[in-house]
């Protein structure tokens, strides 16, 4: 190498410091490049402008979160600056971003994880926020939205109810009444097998094992209650306890009546099946209105709330996901922000948002229903009639000890159940590595 | 190389060397060297390091100061009570074992037949090297849509209802089949090449003395491309350790799924996400970096010190 540049030297002398100079522009470059992007978010704090971290990636909710900030601008002449980012990644890069420069308001979900990052001081508290829009909110609201230290950290912006749906088409083919209680439902998951439909849409392949926890949410909350199944989530209970195992027979009676191959189907064809009157019901969120494609299909589908298990507990609590927004912790424009924020929280805004995505509930009961489909109707009544609102196995819990001690546990055990006491005691071994006091 | 350096090793004796080596050069050395040498202690030994430093502690990865010491605690854990663990280490040795025995030793016999001067030889390379252009993501797609059970080509194609992909049973060999396809054409690619540099005189010699094909391909062919064998037996090892991608994209990207825990997903299992167990996830990583080493260590070692004999 050295001879090289010796050559070079005598060949052409001044060459060799136009490289050198070369090289130390490039390893400058290289230091400089990572420390700028880490400040690229911070760069401006325009007075006039909000920026917000969504993670709206796809084109439904994209576009109304367009609408909701253009109606924003024309109220308060304030910009928002949108960064759209995917779903998914949003959430596997949530605490990085949180840690870097991130947006002054960004999308995320009420409850546990909330409260998470509202512990750790990577959110603001918006007291003030709610102290204006309080009003439109129920107390079962106000409690998601509340970290542990008893501030508000989040607003609200919409929620959509877990259930279990079917066509109105096929219950009327085959004369198949809802089921309001346990052995009726079993009855028409077996009446439905023989009719040579699968009784219950199964597609939990690929990143879907989340779509299996919604039937063990509600038959953990109806037979055990909401306050077993809480403290079960928040890592207070042993997952060893009888009623887990209880929960755990219940789903083996109904296990042989979800759609076969479920390990390696998306939550989408399962729900095609459905929609294809392939499969009889599915036990799913009102996000399955966002596979319609056909307007005419939307008002033959229907669902009904699952099923009662012990009649202390009935059908009490609703699987209600809420999302919503929170404050970052060093937002640029905190006035403007805030600004953001009152008027997410507002009726109007979330009209606005409800008007283009309708497969979401509004949370703020003064909000506009008067777009609202049957099915939205339907889902507003069954979420404000419930006594607890639960938001779902990976937002009640710790998302890490959902998804990699949990789920992965529950597809194992779906693929051959049994009674499950293996699975519990393997998932009662990683508990105290997630929680700890 | 070696000839120049032969030209510049006899006016050495005359001159010092000191005076060979102005300060001007001595800034450029040391900024030549020194540059890369930085950049190789700040991108990976200062991360390897933090690496293990990080195994021994518990941190959630959100502030500085919440990182406690636990010593050995985390790898208790990981051996002693970590249901994925040590399937993962078994899936890890079956992916070796897999590659090691089917699809390299597939790429060597198709880069053989392919030097041969057969018709269309061309066409079969580029046919066969195609699926190692693609990114092992793509790769992945790409048998996502053939392994799915209800509009799948193989399940269409043999006519049975095979859950390829959510079977705890099969989907690790699913993968690995998916896996070997792209293989087989890199090993075919680097052999192929070897064996253009081979020397047609040996196998003419081998010929002569009554070789018939197996033995000269045995006994001439792949002792005489013995740098090309220890490429391909430290690529397939690394590629089998550090395999991640495939899996990564048939399983969802949602970190390991029953029957195809990996250590490598593990470890992203236990970084990447909201609630991030950095120092168990570092554990992890410590733990490949060690079987890394071992594997890699041991094969050239062995290599070298026969070459030395």
């Amino acid at each position: 190498m050295t001879l090289h540049s010796r050559s070079l030297r005598t060949a052409a002398g001044p060459s060799r410091r136009t490289v050198l100079h070369g090289l130390f522009g490039v390893g400058a470059a290289a230091l400089a490049v990572p420390a700028l992007a880490a400040c690229g978010a911070g760069g401006g704090s325009d007075p006039k402008t909000v920026t917000f971290g969504s993670n709206g990636g796809d084109a439904t909710p994209k576009k109304a979160y367009a609408a909701v900030t253009d109606a924003f601008r024309k109220d308060s002449s304030l910009t928002v600056k949108t960064n759209v980012v995917d779903h998914d990644t949003f959430q596997k890069s949530i605490s990085t971003y949180l840690q870097g420069t991130p947006d002054d308001v960004f999308t995320w979900f009420a409850g546990y994880r909330m409260q998470y990052f509202a512990k750790k001081g990577l959110a603001t508290p918006i007291d003030d926020v709610w102290a204006k829009i309080g009003a439109g909110y129920s107390d079962a609201t106000k409690q998601l939205s509340k970290g542990e230290d008893g501030k508000y950290y989040f607003v609200p912006l919409y929620n959509y109810p877990w259930a279990v749906f079917y066509r109105k088409s096929v219950f009327r083919q085959h004369g198949y009444q809802v089921p309001t209680n346990w052995s009726q439902f079993v009855a028409l998951a077996k009446q439905m097998k023989k009719d040579g439909l699968a009784p219950i849409a199964s597609g939990y392949g690929g990143g879907d094992s989340w779509s299996i926890l919604g039937a063990f949410d509600y038959l953990n909350l109806r037979a055990n209650g909401y306050d077993f199944h809480m403290s079960l989530m928040r890592g207070q209970a042993a997952w060893t306890d009888a009623r887990a195992a209880k929960t755990i027979d219940l789903w083996r009676e109904l296990a042989p009546y979800y759609q076969a191959n479920g390990g390696g189907r998306s939550w989408q064809d399962a729900a095609q099946s459905l929609l294809d009157k392939k499969s009889g019901m599915a036990i799913i969120g009102l996000f399955l209105g966002q596979q319609v494609t056909e307007e005419s299909l939307r008002s033959d589908i229907d669902f009904f709330p699952f099923p009662e298990i012990d009649p202390t507990y009935g059908q009490d609590t609703v699987e209600a996901p809420t999302d919503g927004f929170m404050l970052s912790r060093r937002p640029k424009n905190p006035d403007g922000a805030t600004k953001f924020l009152e008027f997410l929280g507002s009726a109007k805004a979330e009209g606005i948002y409800m008007g283009i995505d309708p497969s979401n509930v509004a949370v703020n009961s003064g909000a506009d229903k008067g777009s609202y489909n049957a099915l939205q109707k339907k889902a507003a009544d069954l979420i404000a009639g419930a006594k607890h609102i639960t938001q779902f196995g990976d937002r009640d819990s710790d998302p890490g000890f959902i998804s990699t001690v949990v789920e992965p546990g529950f597809t194992e055990w779906l693929n051959h159940p049994d009674d499950g006491s293996a699975l519990l005691k393997k998932i009662e071994s990683q508990r105290s590595r997630f929680f700890t006091a | 190389m070696s000839s120049v350096r032969t030209m510049r090793r006899s006016p050495s004796h005359a001159h010092p060397r000191p005076r060979r080596l102005g300060p001007g050069d001595r800034l450029f050395l040391a900024l030549v060297v020194g540059i890369p040498v930085l950049a190789l202690l700040v991108f990976v030994w200062l991360p390897a390091l933090a690496s293990i430093g990080l195994s021994f502690t518990s941190w959630d990865g959100l502030t500085l100061s919440d990182i406690h010491w636990v010593g050995l605690g985390n790898y208790h854990q990981i051996f002693t009570n970590y249901p994925p663990f040590w399937p993962a280490v078994g899936h890890n040795v079956v992916w070796l074992l897999f590659t090691a025995l089917l699809p390299t030793p597939f790429g060597v016999f198709l880069a053989y037949q392919l030097d041969h001067k057969i018709r269309f030889t061309r066409f079969y390379q580029t046919a066969i090297f195609m699926p190692m252009v693609l990114s092992l993501a793509v790769v992945g797609f790409v048998w996502e849509i053939i392994y799915n059970p209800d509009t799948g080509l193989l399940d269409g194609v043999i006519g049975h209802d095979i859950d390829w992909l959510g079977d705890p049973h099969l989907n690790l060999w699913a993968v690995l089949v998916a896996s070997g396809w792209r293989h087989t054409g890199y090993i075919m690619i680097l052999y192929l090449a070897g064996l253009k540099g081979f020397d047609p005189a040996l196998k003419e010699a081998a010929a002569l003395d009554g070789a018939n094909g197996r033995q000269t391909f045995l006994r001439v062919v792949l002792p005489a491309l013995k740098p090309v064998n220890i490429i391909i037996l430290v690529v397939t090892v690394m590629e089998s350790l550090r395999a991640f991608d495939v899996v990564y994209v048939l399983g969802g990207g949602t970190g390991s799924k029953p029957g195809m825990e990996l250590l490598s997903l593990l470890i992203t299992d236990n970084i990447i996400g909201e609630s991030s167990h950095i120092g168990y996830g570092s554990a992890l990583a410590v733990i490949l970096l060690v079987v890394s080493l071992a594997a890699i260590g041991t094969f050239l070692v062995q290599t070298f010190r026969k070459e030395d004999q």
